[in-house]
């Protein structure tokens, strides 16, 4: 028995954890893959506790992710789908942290548009504030369920050649992926137009290329990150049949891949773009093992935040 | 106050045989048995029996690991939150007779737990539980089915089980509390 | 209203660059005036004695680039309150810009400013807008606003891109005698982002202003001093390249000057970590690279002036999160404590130096008559400072009438003890 306990109120980001507490979540998590294989898919663990997921950002599937987390450990969930606009009416930070513990909320799963949004209403809360999102800057649990699809895959993190491909400037999964993996002794190669590229990233500890085939040639995971279609308006590439033909994962490409990469995407995948349709459905593909795994890691991590005295 | 010597390797395996024997002697239809060990204390015991189990009837007696930390009341209570290691169960256990097994039985709230699981991976016939020591203090109304041995204690004691499973040689005693340990 | 003073102060240390006296001295005020100034005076008729063994006095000290929000943001502070933190933090004297509701581009609005301004009293120099309604389309009737009492002209907040437009606005402010005092920032460069950009801006997951986005706009708004011959002061410089450029231009005789605000010779973008909305401004907190360069600009003259920038914000718009929050911090009551803490005390700047970027050098390039120095027979504008004294900066021991300060929490050595404004004397205990 190792000892290991989860002290944190709250899961803001990757950036500030320790790599033992990244272990404890995946460990955790693999506990948690069974459940959905059992007969009566639930464990009481949360029953009677309130979780509310904020989310001022629509989302679909992280959010019936959580959903189903939550309810998987017999929690109450109530959601909160604000427009940002009502944040501009003029309720505040403050205001909303004031109503949530009058509802005697125990966590919160808030999914913002800014950067920050979490981590100051994780101040004016009493109860753990986890983040599903901010901005452009982390989405945790994305990343470590891409950890965690990683280390089944591959049995470890540990030298693991990672290449993330994509607009990794406003990739709130790559950072999140980035703190993650390095911390887990991983080898993160970022890729994309020049453009696309944050500033003095490099600096963080990982390999840059705007080449495709650099990206892919050494990797034992392919990442792709979503291209919005928008920002072609903001002169970041200078149309989508460019981009496509730069920067696409399609078979041809893999041609120079090892033979036992693996494909990862977060979702949802803009076919055709970041990957072709045959890719995506193929055998290298491990995208819907990611969406599974999603289960058990966001499970896990709301038993494990549900474990902190408040 | 000293250690108190419960079970040593030889008087530890004489009573599991005996327990062995119990269980086959109660249940006349032995193919119904499944036996589920309740994480940590209960997972070697529980497949030491099935061992015994094996040379007295020749039958192998499918075998499970029961983990409670999921059902446990106690979440968030300040006390430091166990690991989860996971449940393992790969057989259906409707109208099977599940033998829950555990090293030390005390207040139940355990045994709530691993039952509170066990119904929800179906509907077993019936379900029994089999201990190695009893030491009393029950705060919910659960008996064993099967006892190795019955041993009185105060709640400044507790009851240590060292198997050779985990490098140790057999031996359960009872000693006083250390601090850092309530 | 506060009465003309009368008061004798024995033993101040005076720092007054202009007369070159730097020593211990009485100074005799009389009804406002200053009377007398020698080694020793002494009291006579019951008069009034300040023991000011423990104080420094410097010729009134000017900011010159403050915002008010009146007429228009009232609920962010008003030209009573923001005179009343203006004295507290030692200024006797501001330049408020003109980004009002409606914008200073007319003469109602200066007089407005001024007519306020005097009931205090307090002396504002209201800089009127280049463009008309601040829009950067057409010139603003700037010989109107001259006459109305307007000092400068800015469309501080915005930047005039329009190049053509900037040097018709320079030639006619030129001819009309006003400084022409520019907010330099390539708006389209700047984009969306919210802190500087660099290594700081990739980890905090905030869209960064790259720093060439100011240093863009002052190398075109040289380029156009150069070509109209117009006096351009920059405003909040903050990126070394900024620095270098302004330099250069100084060197080559072109008429440039410069201010730095505390927050940008203080801290470092590092510190947006925490997403406190009271970092953020515009222009953004840069790098430790940027800041030295401040330093070394203040140091050797070109950066010619301290000025806070001082922009209120209520609460609740500073509570939004980080991408909605208003930039700006409020700056006058710290200035001094700052720019003693980092600059006097660390060894950048001589007392007589800080003189010369809060007083002197803001007097001298805005031709206000009778500011940047003590002299006998002028009417009394001082600033009474202990440099030593030890004290910490929160919301309760703030007067501006919002609290959004970058110093929040800050210890600072040198303190404000006393302002002398138009005659009148504010104590601040």
């Amino acid at each position: 028995m190792s000892g290991r306990v989860w002290k944190r109120k709250d899961l803001l980001g990757l950036k500030d954890l320790e790599p033992e507490e990244i272990e404890l979540i995946l460990d955790t998590a693999e506990s948690f893959q069974e459940i959905g294989n059992r007969p009566i898919k639930k464990v009481p663990t949360l029953q009677g506790r309130t979780l509310v997921n904020l989310f001022f950002e629509p989302s679909t599937r992280t959010r019936i992710s959580f959903e189903l987390a939550e309810k998987r450990l017999s929690a109450d969930t109530v959601n909160f789908s604000a427009d940002i606009s009502s944040t501009i009416k003029g309720e505040t930070v403050k205001d909303t942290a004031k109503n949530l513990e009058a509802l005697q909320v125990s966590l919160v799963i808030m999914r913002h548009p800014s950067s920050g949004a979490p981590h100051r209403l994780a101040r004016y809360l009493k109860c753990g504030v986890i983040n599903a999102g901010d901005g452009i800057n982390e989405h945790p649990t994305q990343a470590l369920l891409d950890m965690f699809t990683v280390r089944q895959k591959k049995g470890k993190l540990k030298g693991v050649k990672v290449s993330f491909i994509g607009d990794i400037l406003h990739s709130r999964v790559a950072r999140s992926n980035l703190w993650g993996l390095t911390k887990m002794g991983a080898e993160v190669t970022l890729c994309g137009p020049r453009t696309l590229l944050p500033r003095d990233v490099e600096k963080l500890g990982v390999r840059v290329t705007t080449s495709l085939e650099e990206a892919v040639e050494s990797a034992d995971v392919i990442n792709l990150l979503r291209i919005q279609l928008e920002r072609q308006k903001d002169s970041f590439f200078p149309s989508i049949r460019e981009y496509a033909n730069t920067y696409q994962i399609n078979k041809d490409v893999l041609k120079k891949a090892k033979p036992d990469v693996v494909i990862m995407h977060p979702g949802p995948v803009n076919r055709g773009v970041e990957l072709s349709s045959d890719v995506v459905d193929g055998p290298y593909s491990i995208i819907l093992d990611q969406v599974t795994n999603g289960l058990a890691v966001r499970m896990a991590v709301l038993y494990l935040l549900s474990g902190v005295k408040p | 106050m000293s250690d108190k010597l419960i079970f040593d390797e030889e008087s530890l395996s004489r009573t599991l045989k005996r327990l062995a024997h119990e269980i086959i002697e109660r249940n006349a239809k032995l193919e119904e048995i499944v036996l589920l060990g309740i994480r940590t204390g209960g997972v070697y015991l529980a497949s030491r029996l099935q061992k015994l189990i094996l040379e007295i009837s020749g039958l192998t007696l499918p075998i499970g690991i029961l983990d409670i930390t999921l059902y446990r009341d106690d979440l968030g209570a300040g006390t430091n939150q166990p690991e989860v290691r996971g449940t393992e169960i790969d057989f259906d256990i409707n109208n099977k007779i599940v033998v829950l097994v555990d090293d030390v039985l005390f207040t139940g709230r355990s045994i709530r737990s691993a039952i509170d699981q066990v119904i929800d991976f179906g509907r077993p016939k019936s379900i029994q539980l089999a201990v190695l020591v009893d030491r009393g203090h029950r705060e919910l109304p659960f008996r064993p089915d099967f006892v190795g041995k019955n041993v009185p204690t105060s709640r400044e004691e507790q009851v240590e089980v060292e198997l050779s499973e985990n490098g140790k040689k057999d031996k359960v005693i009872v000693r006083p509390k250390v601090d850092h340990e309530r | 209203m506060k009465p003309l003073h009368t008061i004798l102060i024995k033993g101040a240390h005076i720092v007054d660059p202009a007369s070159g006296r730097d020593g211990i001295f009485d100074i005799h005020i009389e009804k406002g005036n200053i009377k007398k100034i020698a080694s020793t005076i002494e009291p006579q008729n019951g008069i009034e004695v300040l023991d000011a063994k423990k104080l420094h006095i410097f010729p009134g000290f000017i900011d010159v680039h403050v915002h008010f929000r009146e007429p228009g943001f009232e609920q962010k502070e008003t030209i009573l309150t923001g005179c009343q933190a203006a004295l507290y933090g030692g200024f006797v004297a501001c330049v408020t810009m003109p980004n009002t509701q409606p914008p200073c581009d007319n003469q109602s609005v200066v007089e407005h400013i001024l007519a306020k301004a005097k009931e205090v009293p307090f002396r504002l120099f209201p800089a009127g807008t280049l463009t008309r309604g601040r829009e950067g389309k057409e010139l603003s009737e700037m010989a109107d606003l001259k006459r109305a009492g307007a000092i400068a002209v800015t469309d501080d907040g915005n930047w005039v891109s329009d190049s053509l437009l900037m040097r018709r606005c320079m030639e006619y402010a030129s001819m009309n005698n006003l400084v022409v005092i520019t907010h330099a920032e390539d708006h389209r460069l700047s984009g969306d982002g919210v802190m500087n950009e660099g290594v700081f801006s990739t980890s905090y997951g905030l869209i960064g202003v790259p720093a060439e986005s100011e240093i863009i706009a002052v190398a075109r708004d040289i380029e156009l001093a150069r070509l109209t011959k117009a006096d351009l002061h920059i405003a909040h410089v903050s990126a070394a390249g900024a620095v270098d450029l302004i330099r250069r231009a100084q060197k080559e005789g072109l008429s440039v000057t410069a201010e730095a605000a505390p927050h940008h010779f203080s801290f470092t973008d590092e510190l947006l970590g925490t997403y406190n909305t009271n970092l953020k401004m515009n222009p953004p907190l840069r790098s430790a690279r940027d800041v030295a360069a401040i330093k070394e600009g203040l140091r050797d003259g070109t950066i010619g002036m301290i000025a806070t920038d001082h922009a209120p914000h209520t609460e609740e718009d500073k509570m939004a999160e980080f991408n909605y929050a208003p930039v700006g911090t409020i700056g006058l009551e710290t200035a001094v404590g700052v720019t003693l803490t980092e600059l006097y005390h660390k060894k950048v700047l001589t007392l007589g130096q800080v003189v010369e970027k809060l007083s002197v050098n803001p007097a001298k390039r805005f031709g206000m008559k009778g500011y940047g120095s003590i002299r006998e027979g002028a009417l009394a504008n001082l600033t009474l400072v202990d440099i030593e004294e030890k004290w910490n900066v929160t919301k309760e021991g703030l007067v501006s009438k919002s609290k959004n300060s970058c110093f929040l929490g800050q210890d600072l050595k040198g303190r404000v003890k006393a302002t002398f404004c138009l005659g009148r004397f504010w104590s601040h205990a």
